[in-house]
């Protein structure tokens, strides 16, 4: 009796929401939760300096909507999907949150996602790398904004292998992330006509590479790519370094390296090392003057994840001004239907997979005569036009598009 | 060239060598646990941030005050150990007539709080530190290249856990330790300050730690976290190797880190679950490890 | 025994105490009850599942860890492998029920229970933590490598499905009165055993094995039974909590996963029966509230303090603790 009733209540209670919404903001408050990894492994690349950026947006959109104002609540996912399940529900089904920002692992991103398409709320995702989020595990209520490994490989791979660098030794992160990237790299070396000679799954995380290094070196490949993230990769890196892999002749590509991987190597360790990226601080005056402020707030630059953490939730805020509500599918519309021109990317556009396509970036760590100070880290190389590295929607598995 | 398994012997053997070395980074952490073990019968399972703390304690101490690889080489262990002594002498001394799992807890909180911390004042992207100027480079060996650094590494992680091994099982120093350790009121009457001797047991054990630090902070990027992973690989080992038993834990050392290195090249997937496959099979043929004495 | 019992007055009066102790202890289990039925319309009732199910894992643990004396550092696997187990048989049948798939899990950690029994039981202390340890390294790189867990990724949007094929599990409150059964019942096994003839037997092998072992008592058949018990019922957590949070992932596999129960017993009240389920209660509640607040990124540090005091000061947790001070003033 007890239950039915509840049930009934909530029915009705939901029916309600549902038709308000349409109308006008939900609560009269536009709530924004901020999940990202706050203590683990991936604190530095978004983590609290995350929540300065979003926190940047709300104030620069003037810190309220259409007269409803904005709230921020933010928690640490421990890298969990546990936690981020729990708390995504929580938030969603007590606390009327209206958009999940942040977003890092992707066992995490897949588990929010999941619980943001039954609750028909928004999700906007600027940490993970997986390309599978906008792929098999795409839903119609999150966008991937920043980067993914697609275009990773797209943009490294490429330049490399038309450098010449047509054979390939592939060390791998053993597990979904790092399966992905080195799929995704094999068939960007292949179709531009270089091989693998050989490929190594290292378990995660591993203290020690100088093994692998050893065997990279020994068989004999022009590349050494490195399908993982970062102590992985900088250790790598490091290692590589020690054991004169390029004096050697071979030639490093780290697949995936954040700004504060690069700064936490110096450039004595990682110059000359090609990277593909979604932004860089330095790369016009937008960045350079949104950086600026975002270094007075946190002391240092900021990596793409900030970058993109701010420039959504802007774009966010702007589409729920413009459709006059805060219902996800009508603010999605509204955020696909607007190009993005700002400190982020020029000209930028989200497909109805989800996927926020811009322009990428292939660039060069800087050395240790050509860097000014510690965060002048990069030169950009070559401009990717998006529609170039991004998975066309040709090849989609996305439950969204019509193949 | 000669194959085994479809691996040149080239190759095998540059593995094999690398395995060595890690293996000392292994004998010397065990080492410090074993001491620990053996003579306080306390699990420490802050030894991975001890650990850590070696190795950030060079980094920072070279950033602020520019204190150079040789003197960081005494100086962060020393460092280190006067906090292990401080830490036995107020929290672990309060448990010392408990079960030994309180000591595993209470160990395992100190570690949380150490390495969280240091992650919210260093973060964890890692922080670098050059190898020092005299052992850049590396000599070729014909089947590798080694380098000058790993080479050191070896000679002083080998160098230590033989002197440790000495002290404790042939010197009057030793001796003390051991008796005092076992009876400690027989020991005291004899006019042995054993508290004394207790605390400084632990912070010895500790300065192996932080010394294995020093010896990695030049080798891997240096990150309040570094130790935790490494943390039970070397409890494995000290397991292997019988709880306690101080050659054991130095030999078992060398043997896993050969081991893992065989793994990297034959299934590299299983390179960090190895380890527990061997326990696993140690334990079920000798129950207090290759070198325990039986309980 | 018991006849001679009447015999004297004050036998009767220890008697008399017994059943008052008894009855006291009653009214507190009803009160439990009475706040677990109307919780879920004051507290949100998916972080109370997750409760629940935290807290029948650390009863499940504290049967090994308080009444045999066993510190398993494994445990992780068996919560792993129901829920493993559980979430992919849901998710790849898709006309079978939750129950069903739950008592698959829970059959799967039970086999795993006997044999990592059989393999450590022999074992003792530390030698036992770290034989279970290395045992669940084996059993996560299993779940690493295996692609029916999903690797890192896990496994996601698992259907809670329908309970006998009547009871829509989707429903919060629904799904909730159902783990709160599952709890009870998990609760209640251990309660029987360790109040039975049974669970004397290995309080007396706790407190000196060597004797039971010379009362005839086959210790190592005594521990075996409660470790597969206690693996059976950690298992029963890991199937009911994927299904609440219709996922499964790694995390209940990684030996962090061993070391926060071991936590919560701690923090509960190792030995005691209600220790765990309070344990369970303050951890989660901590955590969660910590991840949220502006402390986020000190939720390590702020655990591990809490580590500390307790074995310094709280060496008995949160029931033992009171247990003593009642017992000091009240009697």
């Amino acid at each position: 009796m007890k239950i039915m009733k509840k049930l009934l209540s909530a029915a009705i209670a939901s029916a309600l929401i549902a038709t308000t919404a349409q109308a006008a903001i939900s609560d009269n408050e536009i709530r924004i939760g901020y999940l990202a990894d706050m203590s683990g492994t991936y604190r530095d690349l978004a983590g609290p300096n995350g929540l300065v950026a979003l926190q940047m947006a709300v104030e620069d959109v003037g810190g309220q909507v259409n007269g409803a104002n904005i709230r921020v609540v933010s928690a640490d996912d421990r890298n969990s999907p546990d936690v981020a399940s729990s708390t995504v529900r929580q938030w969603v089904e007590n606390d009327g949150v209206d958009m999940v920002a942040g977003l890092v692992a992707s066992s995490v991103t897949i588990a929010a996602t999941r619980i943001l398409e039954q609750s028909n709320r928004l999700g906007i995702v600027s940490g993970s790398a997986a390309s599978s989020i906008t792929n098999e595990h795409c839903t119609p209520n999150h966008i991937h904004y920043v980067y993914d490994t697609y275009p990773l490989a797209n943009g490294t791979a490429q330049a490399v292998v038309q450098e010449g660098g047509d054979s390939w030794f592939i060390l791998t992160a053993d597990y979904a992330f790092g399966h992905a990237l080195e799929g995704d790299v094999e068939k960007v070396v292949t179709a531009n006509g270089g091989t693998i000679v050989q490929k190594v799954r290292h378990p995660f995380p591993t203290g020690d590479f100088s093994s692998f290094i050893l065997q990279a070196q020994s068989s004999g490949a022009k590349v050494v790519a490195l399908a993982n993230a970062g102590s992985d990769t900088t250790n790598a890196i490091t290692t590589a370094g020690e054991f004169g892999l390029t004096q050697s002749g071979q030639t490093l590509a780290a697949l995936l390296l954040f700004l504060t991987d690069v700064h936490a190597l110096g450039v004595q360790a990682a110059q000359g090392i090609q990277l593909t990226t979604g932004w860089y601080w330095d790369m016009d005056d937008d960045a350079r003057a949104w950086s600026d402020r975002f270094m007075q707030r946190t002391g240092v630059r900021p990596t793409m994840v900030h970058a993109g953490i701010y420039s959504s939730t802007v774009h966010y805020l702007n589409a729920v001004k413009e459709a006059g509500t805060d219902e996800a599918q009508a603010v999605r519309q509204q955020m696909m239907n607007t190009p993005i021109n700002d400190m982020f990317a020029k000209g930028g556009y989200i497909r109805e997979d989800g996927r926020m396509v811009h322009d990428m970036y292939l660039a060069q760590v800087k050395t240790p005569a050509e860097s000014k100070d510690e965060w002048d880290l990069y030169k950009i190389v070559r401009t990717i036009p998006g529609d170039e590295a991004y998975r066309p929607l040709s090849e989609s598995q996305c439950k969204l598009v019509n193949n | 060239m000669s194959m085994i398994f479809g691996v040149p012997i080239a190759v095998l053997s540059g593995q094999l060598l690398l395995g060595l070395i890690n293996g000392a980074f292994y004998a010397l952490l065990s080492l410090g646990l074993a001491v620990i073990f053996g003579l306080l019968k306390i699990i420490n399972f802050a030894h991975g941030a001890f650990y850590m703390l070696g190795a950030l304690c060079t980094v920072v101490l070279f950033n602020t005050l520019g204190v150079n690889y040789w003197v960081a080489l005494i100086l962060a262990p020393l460092i280190v150990g006067v906090l292990g002594v401080l830490i036995e002498f107020f929290l672990l001394r309060k448990i010392a007539n408990e079960d030994h799992i309180y000591s595993l807890l209470l160990t395992f909180g100190l570690a949380l709080v150490i390495q969280g911390v240091l992650t919210n004042i260093y973060g964890v992207s890692g922080l670098r530190y050059p190898i020092p100027e005299v052992f850049r480079g590396g000599v070729n060996l014909g089947f590798m290249f080694l380098p000058y650094y790993r080479a050191w590494v070896i000679v002083a992680a080998l160098v230590v856990c033989i002197g440790t091994w000495f002290m404790i099982e042939k010197t009057k120093l030793g001796s003390y330790l051991r008796a005092g350790t076992e009876n400690s009121q027989l020991m005291q009457a004899f006019g042995i300050n054993v508290p004394l001797l207790v605390s400084l047991t632990y912070g010895f054990g500790v300065m192996l730690a932080a010394f294995a630090g020093v010896l990695a902070a030049p080798i891997y990027s240096v990150t309040p976290v570094m130790g935790a992973n490494i943390l039970i690989i070397v409890f494995a080992v000290v397991v292997i190797g019988g709880m306690g038993s101080i050659l054991g834990a130095v030999i078992t050392g060398l043997a896993m880190g050969i081991i893992e290195g065989l793994t990297k090249v034959f299934y590299p997937e299983a390179s960090s679950t190895v380890i527990f496959l061997v326990m696993v099979l140690v334990l079920l043929v000798r129950p207090s490890g290759l070198f325990g004495k039986e309980a | 025994m018991t006849t001679s019992v009447y015999a004297s007055p004050a036998r009767k009066s220890v008697l008399e105490q017994k059943q008052r102790s008894e009855r006291r202890k009653l009214m507190l289990y009803g009160a439990f009850f009475v706040i677990a039925l109307i919780a879920p319309y004051v507290v949100y009732p998916v972080f109370l599942m997750k409760i629940l199910c935290f807290a029948l894992f650390a009863v499940a643990f504290n049967l090994l860890l308080g009444y045999v004396g066993l510190l398993s550092f494994g445990h992780a696997a068996f919560l792993a492998t129901g829920g493993y187990t559980t979430g992919y048989l849901l998710s790849t049948y898709s006309g079978l029920t939750p129950e069903l798939a739950i008592l698959a899990g829970m059959s799967a950690s039970t086999l795993l229970g006997l044999g990592f029994g059989l393999l450590a039981i022999r074992r003792q202390g530390i030698y036992f933590a770290m034989i279970t340890l290395a045992l669940a390294q084996l059993v996560f790189f299993f779940y690493v490598q295996s692609s029916f867990t999903g690797g890192e990724d896990g496994l996601h949007g698992i259907p809670r499905g329908k309970l006998l094929g009547v009871i829509n599990l989707a429903d919060n409150l629904a799904m909730y009165y159902f783990v709160l059964a599952v709890f009870m019942f998990g609760f209640a096994v251990v309660h029987r055993m360790v109040h039975s003839p049974y669970g004397h037997v290995l309080k007396a092998i706790k407190e000196n094995e060597p004797r039971a072992t010379s009362l005839g008592y086959n210790v190592d058949r005594y521990k075996l039974v409660a470790f597969v018990i206690s693996a059976a019922l950690a298992g029963l957590a890991g199937s009911v909590k994927t299904i609440v949070f219709q996922l499964a992932s790694l995390n209940d596999a990684h030996w962090h996963m061993s070391g926060e129960v071991v936590l919560m017993t701690l923090v509960g009240g190792v030995g005691t029966l209600l220790g765990p389920v309070v344990g369970a209660a303050f951890v989660v509640s901590l955590e969660h509230q910590l991840a949220q607040s502006a402390l986020g990124d000190w939720v390590n540090v702020i655990l591990g303090v809490i580590f500390i005091l307790c074995v310094l000061m709280f060496r008995a947790g949160i029931i033992g603790e009171f247990q003593k001070f009642y017992k000091k003033n009240f009697k």
